[in-house]
């Protein structure tokens, strides 16, 4: 630690600080528009200029170290002069713009100019003019008003790990642009609004249709992935105008994907469900609450065999909702509880940890010195969890994956063993084999048997070695993995591996509340009061619930062909069910086929809950935004639909009433996931098939109802995923060509999708993403397809 | 004696070839430092002795500079060479690399050798196409001949040099976008420090000297830092080209001692071009403030001397200013020289030299107001100190000077919407 002076007034700075960092600290204002604490120094804007004793010119308090002694004064005359001058001078060339500018209100050059601008200007010459750039549908440009600060630029290369924005030209001619003109790209890209400190990069989604004193700002947590990051949610008469990103450090640092901004637009789909509705001798009317309610409890009441029941919710309801979901469920008489909407495997899930996470914290994953990652996409899956393997990577991680694609990823991949999924087991034994070779340890029963016959290369070695000598290493289960058919298997040798290489075995999970799912028991194996590995209950899990095809189901926010894995015969299912229960905020013809009746559930922002993310964290969050039309926080319907069934304890005031039941029967906000798992060899699968398998990712902008309506987001390179991918081998050996149209059929399942030839597939792999409409049509997510060109 | 430095070859008919450099003694300094193991220490104490300093336009005493590098310390370092010249009246550089390329190559060997680099960097200006491939054959010689390469003269110093032909910035001339611009970047000065002593080309550890710079070494260690030194003043040894433009008989290179008077060099010029007078010179390049005619007769030519008169040596590029020439006109078109050439960084030069620059387009063209005089000197001001690199000062003092000696020639156009001398009338 070193003292210096600021103003007079005794400073406690770290060595090697920068003054502004010092100053922040000590609660002294600094004006400032280049600096911003998560991006690389610049010093260019020269605004923090301030006066340094022995110091021969002004001193940029950014990129200058503190040291012993030293005595600065950040409003001298001197000082001030300086930062005067600066400001004159960035707003000589700035338009006069701000009653039309978004960022008037929020404006950094706005504000600073108040303290310390000039109320008339001495530039009497032509302003500068910058032409528009269109980048794509998420941000928009306005670059007359840039003053060149560059913070969007270092977020790209520093963050984003995406060099897609930059300043060409000299002098004032210097603008900010893609050079070559094209869309940014980023899933991270809307972060470069929050950094722009004037109106030259505004959100091309919200923009003209409200001011900022207007609107109310509200703490909200993201709800479409496993990350929990903290977000803030704008409104205006209680309409969401926009979300920006809020500092956390322990999980998103200061950004926000753009997932998390743009989803918002969802909820204000003409789809919005407003009402109640019944069908009735197969027409649908709308109803009031109270006779839908009773509608729905007397449908389900008709059950005699409450087993016939089978409730499936989606993995990103609120915990409240989960809880009160299961306990109803199990209220009535019916085990049959699941939130895994494209798991395929179930036959280790008495093995599962309390709730799948990384085990860690969010932020920890970027101290970790080595990382092997199997079947997970996971830069479009988290983005945020991207961008922290992205800064382990900075730091010198060795990054491995084990995956169907070759995805691209915005950091170095040390080691990318990209097979078919039918194969990953193999991969996954020889990757054990070379754990074992490594190991001091005796080898679990029957793991060498299962090893023996396959061979181990020196990258797989040298990926196991770097696991092993790291201090700080994970294995992380990613999502893809967790939907393949043999996928316990997979997971007992992974699980190994973590074990004998001293790393982290961590779990990257679907939706935003798996781990609020596992807590709370919404589960057919476990409640939320169980053990982990105890099994004491009966029910039938997703798949076994559709195989069966049940009397009765009740859906909480799914959307059965779009959400649902082999889609065409879940929505079998649901049409030969006696009763269908849909509670949704969204009502499709899709839905109204197959459902009974359907209850206009309030959307994530519209009610109060929690969201316990991957790392363990309970967030809680309030309702920000009005409900749509008569829609209803979904605790508050499962509440009366538990008195109507006259199950007890259904009497709850809040949401805060409902998670602190939970928070006292169950599971604390301290249980921290320990994912070992004990070993049990695995059986030896050999993948001796010729078909070709399909590979179905959830793609980024498919994950959800609301995410599935947000135009903008639709529109972006990410969303354009309606095309069948193979490598050019096995387009070769189909003789199909680029942008050919062909029929997709798993069994007797077809889907019209075209051609997309692209050599990061594996081999006898078609690449055909879950959750949008060809695939509503298909089987299973990673069964075999054929490819038939039409004729 | 003219000539004895940089120009040594000037007098042999074809200069720049590998022969001609050997038949003045080319390579014999790293010859001899080489097989007699010669310290790098007693080297760069030559070189304070010889009170060589940067010909670049800093001035800063090259000896010490070299004694910066952590030479002990392990790793990769370089030694760059900026022939990057681009100030407005330079022409110098230009002429090594015709002329005497060789001595430069042996210049950077020795300087390698100093500082502990086995690569050097030679950055030439965009522009300079004859040069580049002047300077690039005499590489081609020399590692032929094994000037260049691994184990020069049987020792097991190694030492590879590579040239690089810039885009075509001013700005590049400042040491580090000079840098960045190799790195393959846009070239933008980096914020110092850290310096590239500590933190250079790639992020190791780098020393740049001007080509001027550098070819004068192989002389200082060939004969002396004494020698040099005694060709100069003290504080101010040796040689200097400057490169004079303008009105004169013989404008033109000359490699003259340090402290020559001024008057001396016009002479050697032939002096101004018939029925033009001396008006002003700008003795350092267009950065450095403009002298009147009269005060400059008195001036020597050498770092101090130019310092004491209220400008800078610079360069060494004069810039000789006749009565026929218009002050508003010269100084817009420096003004617009700078707008263009500010890379955009930092606000106060990106914003600044076009603010100055469109000033003085309304003055030149007859529509100057009052208060435009009191405004050009506060925004120059504003400019100077403030900046990432020099840029800015390079910027503000051509305006400062010119409105010090010559504001009633502003003053006129202002006044009278047109020129005061008639030439650039408007």
């Amino acid at each position: 630690m070193v003292t210096i002076e600021i103003n007079g007034q005794q400073v406690e700075a770290e060595q090697g600080q920068m003054l502004i960092e010092a100053a922040d600290k000590a609660g002294i204002a600094i004006p400032r528009f280049c600096y911003h604490k998560n991006l690389s120094i610049s010093a260019s804007c020269r605004m923090c200029l301030v006066e340094v004793e022995k110091a021969p010119k002004p001193m940029p308090a950014c990129a200058t170290p503190v040291a012993d002694g030293m005595v600065v004064n950040t409003q001298s005359t001197y000082a001030l002069a300086a930062q005067k001058s600066v400001m004159e001078f960035l707003l000589i060339n700035h338009p006069l713009d701000c009653p039309v500018c978004d960022q008037g209100g929020e404006c950094d050059l706005q504000e600073f100019s108040i303290g310390y601008g000039d109320d008339k200007s001495r530039y009497a010459e032509i302003k500068r003019v910058v032409k528009d750039k269109n980048i794509g549908p998420l941000v928009a440009t306005e670059l007359t008003r840039c003053i060149h600060c560059t913070r969007c630029v270092r977020f790209g290369q520093e963050i984003a790990g995406m060099r897609e924005l930059g300043a060409t030209g000299r002098g004032d001619w210097m603008e900010i642009g893609t050079y070559i003109s094209k869309s940014v790209d980023s899933e991270l890209s809307g972060n470069i609004i929050d950094l722009c400190p004037v109106g030259a990069l505004t959100s091309k989604v919200s923009r003209f249709t409200y001011r900022v004193w207007e609107l109310a700002s509200n703490d909200s947590i993201s709800a479409h992935d496993c990350v929990g990051s903290n977000c803030n949610v704008q409104t205006k008469n209680g309409e969401i105008k926009r979300v920006i990103a809020r500092e956390n450090d322990a999980i998103n640092d200061a950004w926000i994907s753009d997932r998390d901004r743009y989803s918002f637009e969802g909820l204000q789909s003409d789809e919005r469900l407003t009402t109640p509705m019944i069908k009735k001798e197969g027409k649908w009317a709308e109803a009031s609450w109270d006779d839908a309610l009773q509608f729905a409890v007397n449908g389900l009441k008709d059950i005699d065999d409450k087993t016939q029941i089978g409730a499936i919710c989606s993995p990103s309801a609120s915990t409240e909702e989960m809880y009160l979901l299961q306990k109803m469920m199990r209220g009535i008489g019916s085990n049959n509880i699941d939130h895994r909407l494209r798991q395929s495997d179930f036959s280790a899930q008495d093995q599962d940890p309390v709730f799948p996470g990384l085990g860690m914290s969010v932020a920890d994953i970027s101290a970790q010195q080595a990382v092997l990652v199997i079947g997970s996409n996971v830069r479009k899956e988290q983005p945020i969890m991207g961008h922290q393997l992205r800064q382990a990577s900075l730091n010198g991680a060795n990054i491995s994956f084990v995956n169907p694609v070759d995805f691209d990823f915005n950091f170095n991949v040390a080691h990318a063993f990209t097979i078919a999924p039918s194969h990953i087991f193999k991969e996954l034994k020889v990757l054990a084999k070379a754990t074992l070779e490594n190991s001091l340890s005796a080898a679990p029963g029957g793991l060498a048997a299962l090893v023996s016959s396959v061979k181990v290369t020196d990258e797989h070695k040298q990926c196991i070695t770097e696991l092993s000598e790291a201090d700080n290493s994970v294995v992380m289960l990613g999502t893809l993995i967790q939907a393949m058919p043999n996928y316990a298997s997979i997971r007992m040798l992974a699980s190994y591996i973590a074990d004998a290489t001293n790393s982290t075995l961590s779990y990257l999970s679907p939706g935003a509340n798996t781990a609020g799912a596992y807590l709370s028991g919404l589960l057919p194996n476990r409640t939320h009061v169980s053990q982990a590995t105890s099994t004491n209950t009966d029910g039938l899990n997703t798949q076994a619930m559709l195989n069966a095809n049940l009397k009765a189901y009740l859906l909480y926010g799914i959307e059965a062909e779009r959400d649902l894995d082999k889609p065409v015969q879940a929505v079998n299912a649901l049409n030969n069910a006696q009763f269908v229960v849909s509670l949704s905020a969204f009502v499709t013809d899709a839905i109204k086929a197959h459902s009974d009746v359907i209850l206009p559930v309030a959307a994530m922002t519209e009610s109060s809950g929690t969201l316990i993310n991957a790392a363990g964290s309970w967030q809680s969050f309030t309702a920000v935004s009005k409900a749509k039309g008569l829609s209803k926080p979904g605790w508050k319907v499962l509440r009366v639909m538990g008195n109507l069934f006259n199950i007890g304890g259904f009497d709850y005031q809040s949401s805060e009433d409902v998670i602190n039941e939970l928070k006292s029967e169950g599971q604390s906000e301290t249980s921290k996931s320990s994912n070992q798992i004990s070993w049990m060899c695995p059986e030896n699968i050999s993948a001796q098939t010729s078909d070709v398998q399909r590979i179905a990712e959830l793609p980024i902008y498919n994950v959800d109802a609301v995410t599935r309506r947000a135009t903008a987001l639709q529109q972006t390179q990410d969303a354009q995923v309606d095309c069948a991918r193979i490598n050019s081998a096995l387009a070769k050996k189909l003789k199909l060509e680029e942008s050919q149209p062909v029929t997709a059929k798993q069994g007797d399942n077809t889907a019209d999708v075209t051609i997309s030839i692209d050599d990061r597939i594996t081999d006898n792999c078609v690449y055909l993403p879950a959750g949008n409409v060809a695939a509503s049509s298909l089987g299973g997510g990673f069964d075999a397809i054929e490819l038939l060109s039409k004729s | 004696m003219a000539n004895e430095v940089c120009f040594r070859t000037l007098h042999l008919d074809e200069p720049w070839t590998l022969e001609s450099y050997l038949s003045v003694g080319g390579y014999q300094s790293l010859k001899k430092i080489l097989t007699e193991k010669i310290p790098a220490d007693d080297i760069i104490e030559q070189l304070k002795i010889s009170a060589l300093r940067g010909r670049g336009g800093a001035g800063f005493p090259t000896g010490l500079k070299w004694s910066f590098m952590p030479r002990q310390t392990e790793g990769q370092k370089y030694i760059v060479c900026n022939s990057d010249e681009g100030e407005p009246g330079t022409c110098k550089d230009r002429d090594i690399l015709r002329y005497n390329p060789h001595q430069l190559i042996e210049g950077m060997a020795i300087a390698g050798y100093c500082i502990g680099a086995d690569t050097g960097y030679n950055y030439i200006r965009g522009e300079f196409w004859e040069p580049y491939s002047r300077f690039d054959n005499a590489l081609k010689e020399a590692r032929e001949a094994g000037y260049l390469g691994d184990k020069l003269f049987g020792t097991d110093f190694n030492f590879e040099l590579h040239s690089h032909l810039g885009g075509g910035a001013y700005v590049c001339g400042e040491e580090t976008a000079l840098l960045e611009s190799i790195e393959g970047k846009k070239g933008q000065p980096r914020f110092k420090p850290p310096f590239p002593a500590g933190f250079g080309l790639y992020g190791k550890p780098t020393t740049i000297n001007n080509t001027e710079t550098l070819a004068s070494v192989p002389v200082i260690v060939e004969k002396g830092g004494q020698w040099f030194l005694e060709h100069g003043k003290p504080d101010n040894g040796g040689t200097k080209i400057f490169a004079v433009s303008g009105n004169v008989k013989r404008p033109g290179n000359y490699e003259i001692d340090m402290g020559t008077p001024f008057s001396e060099l016009l002479e050697m010029c032939g002096g101004m071009k018939d029925g033009y007078k001396l008006k002003a010179v700008i003795p350092g390049g267009s950065s450095s403030p403009v002298i009147p005619g009269d005060q400059m007769m008195d001036v020597t030519m050498d770092y101090d001397g130019i310092q004491a008169a209220g400008s800078m040596l610079g360069s060494g590029a004069v810039i000789i200013l006749d009565d026929k020439v218009c002050m508003v006109n010269a100084l817009a078109r420096l003004s617009h020289f700078y707008q263009e050439e500010s890379c955009g960084q930092c606000t106060p030069c990106r914003e600044g030299t076009g603010w100055l620059s469109r000033i003085m387009h309304r003055i030149e063209h007859g529509h100057g107001k009052q208060e435009d005089l009191d405004l050009l000197d506060k925004v120059a001001g504003d400019i100077m100190g403030r900046t990432i690199c020099a840029l800015g000062e390079a910027a503000s003092m051509p305006v400062k000077g010119f409105l010090k000696h010559y504001r009633d020639e502003f003053q006129y156009h202002i006044d009278h919407k047109k020129c005061m001398v008639g030439a650039g009338s408007k």
